[in-house]
């Protein structure tokens, strides 16, 4: 038995582990209940398998075909983003959808039907997906596409890992004739400011999101920065090389992200933007994966670890329930220095369970200081819930089955399509 | 299926995790690749992959299976000729449940010392035709001092090592290298069931090292990674009076 970790270094669990590093190779015997484990870039517990086993497939690294001209990629479902960008942009092909790091594997981020910043304009990840090879646990092999086996495409799509094993996948990317994002730094001074951005944005810029500072209250709740982008449409060089990344080698110690610490932190960053208005172009690399430039930065939250609250509520005008949950964080004290607000589109998600819905999202961290903090996220529930808004099951660890019911109609549906053999400590908690 | 331009390596034992993400990096400098291993059909992936890492061509050769030597000479004419050869196959048993039975110290031999110098022989050999080539062998740094805890892969590879010295000693002077590779602790489906400490690294940096090895470096013995010299000049240098009664 091993100790795997999410994200957020937090529920602990135990789990045998068991590589899956071909793809051909039949589906393993296993005794206990499997969930497979791409990164382990989700936060909460629905990466994890207490007591049971994770098919880890970061061994099915493999690239199965790659058509220059029409920026169809075929490959492994433990490839990562990372490597699909290192392969794919030099020749001028993009990822449609992208996280908030590249250290996601194409499993992962269809088992969790993951978006960006580009959700208003484009959806979320499953809308680059062509098909997906799905292993069960009875040795069946189905090929899934909004043609073929639909319906377990779409419950795969978002399915928490729980339908059997994706193989490998084939995306469609989209084309891009420079590396670099004009980028529009706009300073905000309460929520306002963020409607009429996003608005103004929505037809003009591909990416758009806002970083909030947390901690700012009253009538300066929704202060921040709002960060607008398109690809650059001059062609230039695409080839590229990340920097070393720093690292944190070791967990750190429970001070470091006291309120002072994230104060002066939220200072440091707002000052990033000069004036009211700053404009520029800008690598992707930074542009869309600003924290993956530090290894393992989760280690800041110390060894007792962190939740991220995301939920999406619907906009109900400029002081609708975002401004009542942001102003609950602020009167709280309890905010980090991490905190992402944007407008989702109104696209139909495809799949059963998928998080991403019109409305306003909200992302923020939480260091791990026991009632206290378990307290004021109970107390969001009761705004997302009011206003019949949803949490993101990968990035929780903590919500309440009651409200996972509501904010995900079609589980029943899904539920039918798990397979027998699957199963996580996300899913278990929300079953008891 | 040969290109002018690009290098031909040969790899046996291609679906080792370390032989794997070495030929990844060749694939990416353009080379021909022929893959050899005991399961062709685990190699189809493989083949395709590297094509788009940008090899130039892969050719899938039938089964190699090191208990099968008759067949060795036979996949080595399918492949010639090839610029490179990089023999990674072996097998890392378990010390208590073969070390006292005669045949399976004698099968365990054949994997990780017979088969690969009957190999290295015959490579040799089409190389000093050629007047050109480069032998890599991963052997491990298990072979530089016998242990109570893996003593018959030790041996085998120990004579590996001594072997390839030898070899290289006689071909120096017709401009054939010879590349003795000598992994420490590697994170791959061998050493599975080990619990890994910091001392283990992942194929994929391993890769890096031989792919190194083969196609810039100078050096004839490559520690895999570099730190590994250090460990073994220490472990060596301890008096065989002390050395035999530690538990290591
Ligand atoms: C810094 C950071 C920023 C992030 N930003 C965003 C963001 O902007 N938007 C967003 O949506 N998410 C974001 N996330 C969350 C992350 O994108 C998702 O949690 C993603 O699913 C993680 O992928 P993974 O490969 O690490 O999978 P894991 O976390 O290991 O697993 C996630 C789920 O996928 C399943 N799974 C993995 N591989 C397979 C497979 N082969 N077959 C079937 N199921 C599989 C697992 O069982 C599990 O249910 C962010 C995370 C971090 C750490
Ligand atoms: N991992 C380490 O820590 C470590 C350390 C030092 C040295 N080494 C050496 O590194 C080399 C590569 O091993 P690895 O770590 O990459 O492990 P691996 O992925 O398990 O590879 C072992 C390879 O040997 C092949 N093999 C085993 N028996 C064979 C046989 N009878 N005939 C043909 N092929 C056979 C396997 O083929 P199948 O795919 O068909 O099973 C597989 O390709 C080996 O020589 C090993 O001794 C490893």
């Amino acid at each position: 038995m091993s100790t795997p970790t999410s994200w957020g270094n937090l529920p602990h669990t135990t789990a045998t582990l068991l590589p899956v590093n071909r793809r051909k190779a039949a589906f393993p015997a296993v005794e206990d209940k499997v969930l497979p484990y791409g990164l382990g870039r989700s936060y909460g517990d629905s990466c994890l398998n207490d007591k049971g086993t994770l098919l880890l497939t970061r061994g099915m690294d493999r690239w199965i075909s790659f058509d220059e001209e029409t920026g169809i990629i075929c490959c492994e479902a433990g490839v990562s983003l990372d490597e699909i960008l290192r392969l794919a942009s030099p020749k001028g092909w993009f990822l449609p959808v992208t996280p908030g790091t590249r250290f996601v594997t194409v499993g992962g981020a269809i088992a969790n039907d993951v978006h960006g910043k580009n959700h208003h304009k484009a959806g979320s990840f499953s809308t680059c997906v062509l098909d997906f090879e799905l292993l069960r646990s009875d040795q069946s092999r189905t090929l899934c596409s909004r043609s073929k086996n639909a319906s377990l495409f779409h419950a795969t799509i978002a399915g928490l890992g729980l339908t059997g094993l994706i193989t490998f996948a084939t995306l469609q990317l989209r084309r891009i004739v420079s590396p670099m994002i004009e980028v529009e730094q706009i300073r905000m001074h309460h929520l306002n400011d963020f409607f009429r951005l996003a608005d103004e944005s929505n037809h003009s810029h591909e990416y758009t999101v806002a970083w909030i500072d947390g901690l700012a209250r009253g009538e300066s709740v929704g202060s921040g920065i709002f960060i607008r982008g398109n690809h650059a449409s001059e062609a230039s060089d695409l080839s590229w090389k990340a920097k070393k990344t720093a690292a944190i080698p070791l967990n750190a110690p429970s001070w470091l992200l006291q309120k002072q610490s994230v104060k002066i932190f939220n200072a440091l960053y707002s000052k990033k933007v000069k004036g009211e208005r700053q404009a520029g172009s800008e690598h992707f690399l930074p542009f869309f994966y600003p924290l993956d430039a530090v290894d393992n930065w989760n280690r800041l939250y110390g060894k007792r670890g962190f939740y991220q609250y995301q939920c999406v509520v619907p906009r109900d005008g400029n002081r609708g329930p975002i401004h009542e949950i942001l102003d609950r964080i602020a009167n709280s004290g309890q905010a980090s220095f991490l905190a992402v607000l944007k407008v989702f589109g109104d696209q139909k998600p495809e799949g059963l369970l998928s998080f991403a819905r019109a409305g306003v999202t909200l992302a923020m961290d939480f260091p791990n200081r026991g009632p206290k903090t378990l307290k004021l996220m109970n107390e969001l529930d009761e705004v997302v819930r009011q206003a019949g808004g949803a949490l993101y099951p990968a990035k929780d660890a903590r919500m309440n089955p009651e409200d996972f019911k509501m904010a995900y109609p079609a589980l029943n549906t899904f539920t039918e399509k798990i397979d027998p053999a699957f199963s996580s400590s996300f899913w278990r908690r929300m079953h008891t | 299926m040969t290109h002018s331009n690009s290098t031909t390596t040969l790899i046996l034992g291609a679906t080792s995790a370390m032989a794997e993400h070495s030929a990844r990096l060749l694939a990416t400098d353009g080379d021909a690749l022929f893959l050899a291993a005991r399961n062709p059909e685990d190699l189809a992936p493989m083949a395709e992959d590297l094509k788009v890492r940008g090899a130039s061509a892969v050719t899938i050769l039938p089964a190699f299976d090191a208990l099968k030597p008759d067949t060795f000479a036979d996949i080595i004419n399918q492949a010639a000729p090839f610029d490179r050869v990089l023999i990674a196959h072996g097998s890392l048993p378990d010390q208590e449940d073969c070390q006292d039975s005669l045949s399976k110290i004698k099968q365990e031999l054949q994997i990780n010392f017979q088969s690969t110098v009957d190999l290295c022989t015959l490579c040799a050999e089409k190389f000093i035709d050629q007047g050109s080539g480069t032998l890599a062998v991963i052997s491990s740094v298990a072979g530089l001092r016998g242990r109570q805890s893996n003593y018959i892969y030790g041996a085998a590879k120990g004579g590996l090592n001594t072997f390839l010295q030898g070899l290289r000693n006689r071909l120096q002077t017709k401009g054939i290298r010879v590349i003795t590779l000598l992994p420490g602790f590697v994170d791959t489906p061998m050493t599975a069931d080990i619990k890994k400490g910091p001392l283990f690294i992942s194929a994929e940096q391993a890769g890096i090292c031989i792919h190194k090895a083969i196609t810039k470096s100078k050096s004839d013995i490559v520690y895999v990674p570099s730190f590994w010299r250090f460990i073994m000049w220490i472990i060596r240098s301890i008096p065989e009076p002390i050395f035999k009664r530690l538990k290591l």
